[in-house]
């Protein structure tokens, strides 16, 4: 602690604040990049179609203002049902990877039986290999089910996309679990289920909110299964009822840029609340 | 005890555990996936009878011109979406973690929150965003050019045939700089800080201490990064479809492996799809993806381990 204290304040009176002037102009280019496209269209999707073209990069001013866009996209398409979709699928899946991962992390950490090994490989394997390559008889297995176009089906599926990563961390984070702990519990005749639910769930509360992040949000923006399982009838999540809907009405500025920014906002909002506990997960070690 | 179950009853409370995430991992995951490497041996009739045809649908997909032609461009365009992100998201990312890490750097939390941000949303979403900014009708990107003086190069980039691909791969790379930034970054954060003190006291210059030390120390993480991203962009489809459509014109110019297994498993326009067919396509993806994820076990990762502490 000491030594990142002195050195680096040795560093920068060496190189003098030159250096860090061109770090900061660096940076802030780069931020700019980033957040600019997005920013165009959140404040275009408030202005009248002419202000539109006229001044892109304006924002919006009482004389331009114009909220048409929003009001095409609530009218002609059933946003607040793709919105609800989004969430059941999301939040369902992400209780059943949390749950199962959880259970399947305990089960091959704390207990010898055959088959353990090749049970953990096989859930390894899972984190490369992308799901999306078993489409053709995924959709054949649910139409066998009658489970084509229900959220069922998605549910299923984002459980199966989940588990691999999940085992994978909550698996480090469970070993790291003291020994004493459990066997102290099972002198005094606790059972294995309490001491899952009772001792091990919540001491790794910290790993499923990691995890958490990690399962939703490829969840929350996948076109891919929506696409192919849930493709209509009321049934589609937000990532397709907006891909759709820009779609059908393409050439109508106002409608494409609000359905743009619906679909961008809540995500920021949630984003901007989260991001500490995110990039906490992603700089921890946990995903190496 | 548990580790004395030998003689105990049977144990009901691993099962328990284990079966039901088991059991929906390999019934939705594993099993679809061997059943569709063992369709890609089969072929349909018209009364969509299922015949085993062994290595026809191979033999049909890498020779037969028709097939051919459409699987060696898609797998070439996949190929050059793959380069892009390694030449210029992998350096960025880079870069922006190295300026990161940087000691007692001001703003860095807000820096990496915000350039983080489009990693966060659907790529279908980034697509639609990138079309309306390069639109030529909206104009906003070549007035943009003219201001800064380079009016004279905007083109409808993502129009023509011969720079759609790269078009498409940049946007994906200014969506997703933001994984190896973070994923180095953190990497740079466990470097000790002796190490780094050392060279200092030694007389390298930054540079040198980068190029010496810090470099050596975080290719096990370039590797992951690397691996990471083949996998992804093998496995790209979103982006192409929702700029380009399943047809990923022009004239197929930006079709990728994802979008060839669409239209081959669902067909598209004249076209019709086909289930063995598009089990073909997808087992030739596994297979490629295979073949990354060994090359990076088996070469890179172990000879990065010669630099790890």
């Amino acid at each position: 602690m000491l030594n990142q204290m002195t050195i680096p304040q040795k560093l920068s009176i060496k190189h003098g604040s030159g250096k860090k002037v061109m770090m900061h102009g660096v940076l802030m280019i780069y931020t700019f990049i980033a957040l600019f496209p997005i920013f165009v269209i959140i404040i275009n999707a408030f202005k009248t179609r002419k202000a539109i073209f006229k001044d892109p990069l304006a924002l919006p001013t009482p004389d331009t203002f114009s909220m048409v866009g929003f009001e095409q996209v609530l009218l002609r398409s059933e946003f607040e049902l793709f919105f609800a979709n989004s969430m059941v699928v999301t939040l369902l899946s992400l209780f059943f990877v949390l749950l199962l991962g959880a259970m399947v992390a305990f089960a091959l950490t704390e207990y010898k039986f055959r088959g353990n090994l090749f049970i953990a490989i096989l859930f390894a394997m899972g984190i490369m290999i992308p799901i999306r390559l078993g489409t053709v008889s995924i959709l054949n297995l649910m139409s066998n089910l009658n489970l084509v176009n229900t959220l069922t089906a998605l549910v299923l599926v984002y459980i199966a996309q989940g588990l691999p990563l999940a085992v994978y961390i909550l698996s480090e984070f469970i070993r790291q679990i003291p020994k004493e702990l459990k066997e102290a519990a099972r002198c005094d005749n606790v059972s294995e289920y309490k001491i899952f639910f009772t001792i091990v769930l919540p001491l790794i509360r910290p790993a499923l909110a990691t995890v958490a992040v990690f399962t939703m949000i490829p969840i929350w923006n996948d076109l891919w299964f929506p696409l192919i399982l849930a493709p209509g009838e009321g049934n589609q999540t937000i990532t397709l009822g907006v891909q759709q809907f820009i779609g059908q009405y393409v050439t109508d500025w106002n409608s494409v840029l609000a359905a743009l920014t619906l679909a961008i906002v809540p995500v920021l909002v949630l984003y901007l609340i989260f991001s500490r506990q995110l990039i906490r997960g992603l700089t921890s070690g946990a995903v190496k | 005890m548990t580790t004395s179950n030998h003689k105990a009853p049977f144990p009901w409370h691993i099962l328990f555990f284990l079966a039901p995430g088991l059991l929906i991992y390999v019934s939705i995951s594993v099993y679809p996936l061997l059943d569709t490497l063992w369709l890609g041996f089969f072929e349909e009739d018209e009364s969509g009878q299922r015949f085993f045809s062994g290595l026809k649908n191979y033999q049909t997909l890498l020779f037969d011109a028709v097939w051919s032609e459409p699987f060696w461009n898609a797998l070439w365009n996949n190929t050059k979406f793959f380069i892009v992100h390694m030449l210029v998201q992998n350096p960025i990312g880079l870069m922006l973690a190295v300026l990161l890490s940087s000691p007692r750097l001001q703003w860095s939390n807000s820096y990496r929150t915000l350039i983080f941000m489009p990693t966060m949303l659907s790529v279908v979403i980034i697509g639609f965003v990138w079309q309306l900014l390069l639109s030529p009708i909206w104009g906003i990107s070549e007035n943009f050019l003219y201001d800064i003086g380079l009016g004279e190069y905007f083109d409808a980039w993502l129009g023509n045939e011969g720079t759609a691909l790269t078009t498409l791969s940049l946007i994906s790379v200014w969506q997703f700089v933001g994984i190896p930034m973070m994923l180095i970054y953190a990497s740079l954060l466990n470097i000790p800080d002796e190490l780094i003190d050392a060279s200092v006291v030694d007389g390298s210059s930054a540079w040198q201490t980068f190029w010496n030390i810090k470099l050596p120390l975080i290719l096990p993480t370039i590797g992951m990064v690397s691996i990471l991203t083949f996998v992804a962009n093998f496995n790209a489809f979103e982006l192409i479809y929702a700029v380009k459509g399943a047809l990923a014109g022009p004239n197929f110019s930006t079709d990728i492996m994802g979008t060839l297994f669409y239209r081959t498993f669902f067909g598209f326009q004249l076209q019709s799809g086909s289930i063995t067919m598009g089990a073909a396509v997808a087992t030739l993806m596994f297979l490629i993806i295979l073949i990354g994820v060994a090359i990076y076990l088996f070469l890179v990762q172990r000879r990065m381990q010669r630099f790890q502490l």
